[in-house]
């Protein structure tokens, strides 16, 4: 009796809720299709370090040291001996002081806002024909070593999940994080818009050799 | 050009051999200058080869093909853009599309960690957190749930990135190719948020992909359950590899990276989670230093689609302006366009359907009388929101926000119909 109406009643709220203007299923489990997640499944692909306050860091801990060894193995081949970028891999190093510059230069020490993102990208997607083999203990070693080499932490820096949350990156203030958009306010004006006389071309594409093919086969061009 | 067809060597058989010949002498008899290396012709009053021969019976391709001179429209790549082609991008063709829908096998590619090939029997999705009950679903039981098919674009917001600064890309291909536009079909994400059942906490999506990048970005959950789908075909067809098969996420009129591919897991939370791809990559530097983040939603835009740089005109006479235009804010109201430079305009036809977060076609005729030309289209979408110009948007953002560079369009026609990239002061 009892266990006929726990199974009626989950029924008769969606048949309700069906009945009414909401595509949207009322209760968990409605369709009853897919398996629990067992902890043990969870905590396999449960890899995610939230950025702002690291929730999600795991046990575990690396120096500064031990970061330049596994740096030098798995990361110097494509970002440089010191973070410097090896052809257009990104530069990991520099460019403090630069975001208004003209040119730019934006790497974990100049624009990252949040140290735990760190530990997060490396452990999810680095070293990049192995993603996601490093131990915790190396990707912690890893960020206090890149850390170290923008000059955020000092050499005695030991990153674990209570370190990591309490970096502050230089950049960290500097991010509004609500869309202000639109911030352009066009107005659709049909006829003499502007002077013809005024129009000016400024900048063309024509003669500037950067363009790769669009017919044939692909284009392999690299810049002069 | 007979001499050298009789005296050269001749690969065809003898049937074809004399299919082209009976066309030789029609275009001869039509009076072909003299000299002319074109091939001859399949015209009237000669029949063509194959209109003289059997082709190849049905599953000669079982699956289908373009045909072999249309060989030319493929994706392509910028090769100096990138370090590699693993964490890269490739451009629809935009210049020989038609219509709405993009072919599967032309659809942009974007990836961060190369195209993985995901066994479907063992591919899961995850869903947990801030959830009443945590589920894995495989294959068969996403196609279970109830389907919807919605046709949607996707945009990388790096689209036109290259022409902050200047006009340096003389291509349409190039400067407009990251975009692209299929009929989804799959299960709403809100059905299944509701399978599993939202605690009244959660407010936060964390999506991941099963590719190396493990690609991941936050969602707000009134998105979530607004639009996103969780899709497994793409015009009528199982995704292909490079869009995410077996899975992918669908966000609506939001920048392409949002739109996970090879979707694994789904973990609700009460805040973001700053993401590399939402902190690092994807945010927009403005001149005073500051950087904007979460800038998920694709402003309206539009493009000229014919002439183009890789379509240019013939010579004088009547033509049809061919374009594209899509906002992120649902639908098309207006699209205009100028041939002189954004002086005067005049609205054009959209082409129906109209679709929410979709690309709409545009049309005007236009007789182009052989002078020079600056051609432009401006879109203005149901909410009154109207495509600034390139000025507009650097006056706002200065030159280094990389991403949403949403602008109208200049082409500029020369005298000899070849068509350029220019920005106008």
């Amino acid at each position: 009796m009892f266990n006929s109406l726990k199974r009626a009643l989950p029924i008769c709220m969606s048949l309700i809720v069906a009945a009414g203007t909401f595509a949207r299923a009322a209760e968990p489990g409605h369709f009853g299709y897919g398996d629990k997640a067992t902890p043990e499944q969870i905590a396999g692909w449960d890899i995610d370090a939230r950025g702002d306050d690291g929730a999600g860091l795991p046990p575990g801990k690396g120096t500064v040291q031990r970061g330049s060894e596994v740096y030098a193995e798995q990361c110097a081949a494509c970002h440089g001996t010191f973070g410097e970028g090896e052809g257009r891999f990104p530069k990991l190093v520099g460019g403090a002081g630069t975001l208004r510059d003209d040119r730019p230069e934006l790497t974990v020490g100049s624009y990252w806002p949040f140290a735990p993102t760190l530990w997060d990208y490396i452990n999810r997607a680095m070293p990049m024909p192995a993603p996601h083999t490093l131990s915790a203990d190396d990707v912690y070693a890893l960020t206090a070593y890149i850390l170290n080499l923008n000059d955020v932490v000092p050499n005695e820096f030991v990153a674990d999940r209570d370190s990591l949350p309490k970096v502050k990156m230089p950049n960290r203030d500097s991010f509004i994080w609500t869309d202000p958009r639109p911030d352009t306010m066009a107005r659709p004006c049909m006829s003499a818009c502007a002077n013809p006389a005024d129009l000016q071309i400024v900048s063309t594409a024509e003669g500037r050799n950067l363009t790769p093919r669009t017919t044939g086969p692909l284009d392999t061009m690299q810049p002069k | 050009m007979v001499s050298r067809l009789a005296g050269g060597r001749n690969p065809l058989g003898r049937r074809s051999f004399l299919g082209l010949g009976a066309a030789l002498t029609g275009s001869l008899a039509l009076g072909a200058k003299p000299g002319n290396t074109e091939p001859a012709p399949a015209s009237p009053p000669a029949d063509a080869p194959w209109s003289q021969s059997i082709g190849p019976g049905v599953v000669d391709r079982p699956y289908g093909r373009p045909a072999d001179p249309e060989a030319s429209v493929i994706r392509r790549n910028v090769p100096w853009l990138s370090a590699g082609t693993e964490s890269s991008i490739s451009f629809s063709p935009l210049q020989s599309l038609h219509g709405i829908i993009t072919p599967n096998g032309l659809f942009f590619e974007r990836y961060h960690a190369g195209r993985p090939d995901v066994d479907p029997d063992r591919h899961r999705l995850m869903i947990h957190g801030l959830v009443d009950r945590p589920l894995v679903f495989a294959m068969k039981d996403i196609v279970r749930f109830p389907s919807v098919s919605h046709i949607h674009f996707i945009e990388c917001p790096a689209n036109g990135g290259m022409e902050w600064r200047a006009a340096q890309i003389n291509s349409l291909q190039f400067n407009h190719g990251m975009i692209s536009c299929a009929e989804w079909t799959g299960v709403r994400l809100s059905t299944l948020l509701d399978e599993v059942g939202l605690k009244k906490e959660a407010k936060w999506a964390m999506v991941e992909g099963a590719d190396g990048a493990h690609m991941n970005r936050s969602l707000p959950l009134n998105k979530c359950l607004d639009d996103c789908l969780v899709v497994y075909a793409q015009n009528g067809e199982a995704l292909r590899p490079e869009q995410g098969y077996p899975l992918r996420l669908l966000v609506p009129g939001w920048e392409g990276n949002v739109s996970i591919k090879w979707l694994r897991r789904i973990k609700l939370g009460d805040r973001p989670w700053y993401s590399r791809e939402e902190t690092s990559k994807y945010t927009d530097l403005m001149p005073d230093g500051t950087s904007r983040g979460f800038t998920w939603l694709i402003e309206a835009k539009s493009v000229i689609t014919f002439p183009c740089p890789e379509k240019p005109l013939a010579g004088p006479g009547l033509y049809e302006i061919r374009g594209l235009a899509w906002t992120g804010n649902g639908k098309i109201r207006r699209v205009d366009v100028s041939t002189d430079g954004g002086v005067n305009w005049q609205s054009a036809r959209l082409h129906e359907p109209v679709l929410s977060k979709a690309l709409t076609k545009f049309t005007l005729p236009w007789r182009w009388d052989g002078q020079p030309a600056l051609l432009e289209s401006r879109v203005i979408d149901e909410t009154g929101y109207v495509q600034p110009t390139i000025a507009q948007l650097r006056k706002q953002r200065g030159l280094n926000s990389v991403y949403h560079n949403n602008s109208i369009q200049t082409w500029q026609v020369k005298p000899d119909g070849s068509v350029f990239d220019v920005q106008l002061a």
